[in-house]
């Protein structure tokens, strides 16, 4: 179980998350949804171990990640696989070599029970025969799924996934998101997912979280948030533009609003 | 009382001294960061595990793939300090101590340095620039959130297989720079192949050779931190890739200058 109760954190003075609160439960997939440059990255990274907080506590089952160091931070992290917006592939190393690093420097499994893991963890999303490639020569939603099996292969307890899916096309966002959901029920893990795709991402998700100005504005089923009353997430699951960005387009119409 | 701009705001020689102490503070700070990075990337050199492989890819990477331009570069040093000094020589009647002047001036200065630069420029700045880009794209913190010590990865191989081949880069400099030397003295200036290296063997000891060792070692040490170290500070996006890596070469190669005066003037 994660639990993160009243997370500050500010950079430079400017606030992003302002006493934020949240619990993921054992075994579930917790969607976070929320406006770019919201806060979703860095209380990702909170939870991580790789922010410490201004103040607040995240328990990570039972263990307040925010104050833990060195080994004591690692052997929670080694519960942990994550899965980066970018892959964040080792792109020195062929596609089988990042699938298998993990266990070639946490685990002492001979060499050819790695690679057959390794091997295995490839086919589970699909990519057998893509062992010897560079990550370099593989499409976007490839380098995707090798993220995908190289944060499964070391079979974590929670898993994270930082917006798996950005900058895919719909085909493959649909692809990705069954993958989760399949992986997902064949390993229980607990997951938690930042994510865009609106709809498409509530089909997996077990609870969904709107994170909005540092804080979680509304959490609840996806057919709960679908059906909120609250004004701000009817803005974001709709994509209404606010008055802000209207008046934006207003006074520059021959551009759009970032 | 006077204006409210001035009640608000302290007088400006107090905001002088605030910003004054400030930029102090933030130099100490990165002062500490740069010198605590260089203590536990040394403690990891002692303590196991090892990344053997880790270090003989880094040995190639600062070594091997370095020869041909040190090789290029100690040749012609070699050649042009031959040329230079055998006409001050001549000038007093001196030619018969252009092998030992050669070969002092290189092992002691010039091919610890020169060869420490020219390692800087090719090694040092892609050491920074692939670190960065691991930082930027995540493949640093990758390894952090698998528990595992990226400075045992990335760090320390480097300044190890810079403590191995920056000396090795320096007595191949040497070697090739004194051949260089002989080449123009002995076959463009027609001084006897006996005397160049005659008189080397004579005012060459081996306190000489030991000085560019010391040199070349501090160097591999000096120019594998600071390159590493601004590899992973660097700032977001291909900018701040771009800033680390001038930042690294220009300071390593400041560093290894103003090291070199301070070696030269302590050791014998």
């Amino acid at each position: 179980m994660i639990r993160v109760e009243g997370l500050w954190k500010s950079f430079d003075g400017q606030p992003v998350l302002r006493g934020l609160s949240l619990e993921v439960g054992t075994g579930e997939i917790m969607v976070v949804i929320g406006r770019s440059g919201g806060g979703k990255s860095v209380l990702l990274k909170h939870m991580l171990g790789l922010l410490h907080p201004d103040s607040g506590r995240i328990e990570v089952d039972g263990l307040d990640v925010a104050r833990l160091r060195g080994a004591a931070l690692d052997r929670v992290r080694e519960r942990y696989g994550v899965v980066f917006q970018s892959g964040a592939l080792f792109d020195s190393i062929s596609v089988l070599d990042n699938v298998a690093f993990p266990l070639r420097e946490k685990t002492r499994l001979p060499a050819a029970e790695v690679r057959a893991r390794a091997e295995q963890q490839l086919a589970q999303v699909g990519l057998t025969g893509m062992s010897h490639k560079n990550p370099a020569e593989i499409s976007g939603g490839m380098r995707k799924r090798v993220a995908i099996a190289r944060a499964l292969v070391t079979e974590p307890r929670i898993v994270f996934f930082d917006e798996p899916t950005t900058g895919l096309d719909p085909i493959l966002v649909n692809a990705i998101h069954r993958l989760i959901l399949d992986l997902h029920r064949r390993l229980e893990f607990t997951a938690v997912v930042i994510s865009h795709e609106i709809p498409e991402i509530f089909s997996i998700a077990d609870r969904v979280a709107l994170l909005h100005e540092g804080v979680i504005v509304e959490e609840g089923s996806p057919e709960a948030i679908l059906a909120s009353a609250n004004p701000v997430v009817g803005q974001f699951i709709r994509g209404e533009a606010d008055a802000s960005l209207l008046s934006a387009a207003m006074t520059h119409p021959g551009r759009h609003p970032a | 009382m006077r204006g409210s701009a001035a009640a608000g705001q302290p007088a400006l020689p107090v905001r002088l001294l605030g910003a004054l102490g400030g930029t102090t503070l933030d130099g100490l700070e990165h002062l500490g960061r740069f010198g605590r990075f260089f203590g536990e990337a040394l403690l990891a050199v002692v303590v196991p595990p090892f990344k053997l492989g880790r270090l003989v890819e880094r040995l190639h990477f600062i070594g091997f793939r370095s020869l041909v331009i040190v090789i290029l570069t100690g040749g012609f040093t070699g050649m042009v300090l031959a040329l230079q000094i055998f006409f001050t020589l001549s000038r007093f009647g001196s030619e018969a101590f252009l092998g030992p002047a050669v070969a002092l001036s290189l092992l002691r200065e010039l091919g610890p340095v020169l060869s420490a630069l020219i390692v800087t420029g090719r090694a040092g700045s892609a050491l920074t620039a692939e670190i960065g880009i691991m930082r930027i794209t995540e493949q640093i913190d990758a390894l952090v959130v698998m528990a595992l010590d990226p400075r045992r990865y990335l760090v320390v191989p480097a300044i190890v297989a810079g403590m191995i081949a920056f000396p090795l880069m320096t007595a191949i400099f040497d070697v090739v720079g004194i051949f260089g030397g002989y080449l123009v003295g002995v076959h463009l200036l027609g001084l006897s192949p006996g005397t160049y290296f005659g008189e080397m063997q004579t005012f060459v000891d081996v306190e000489d050779v030991m000085t560019g060792v010391w040199k070349s070692l501090s160097f591999g040490v000096i120019v594998t931190w600071v390159c590493c170290y601004k590899g992973f500070h660097c700032g977001h996006g291909a900018q701040g890739v771009a800033r680390a890596t001038t930042q690294a070469v220009v300071l390593s190669s400041v560093l290894i200058v103003v090291w070199d005066y301070f070696l030269g003037s302590v050791l014998p």
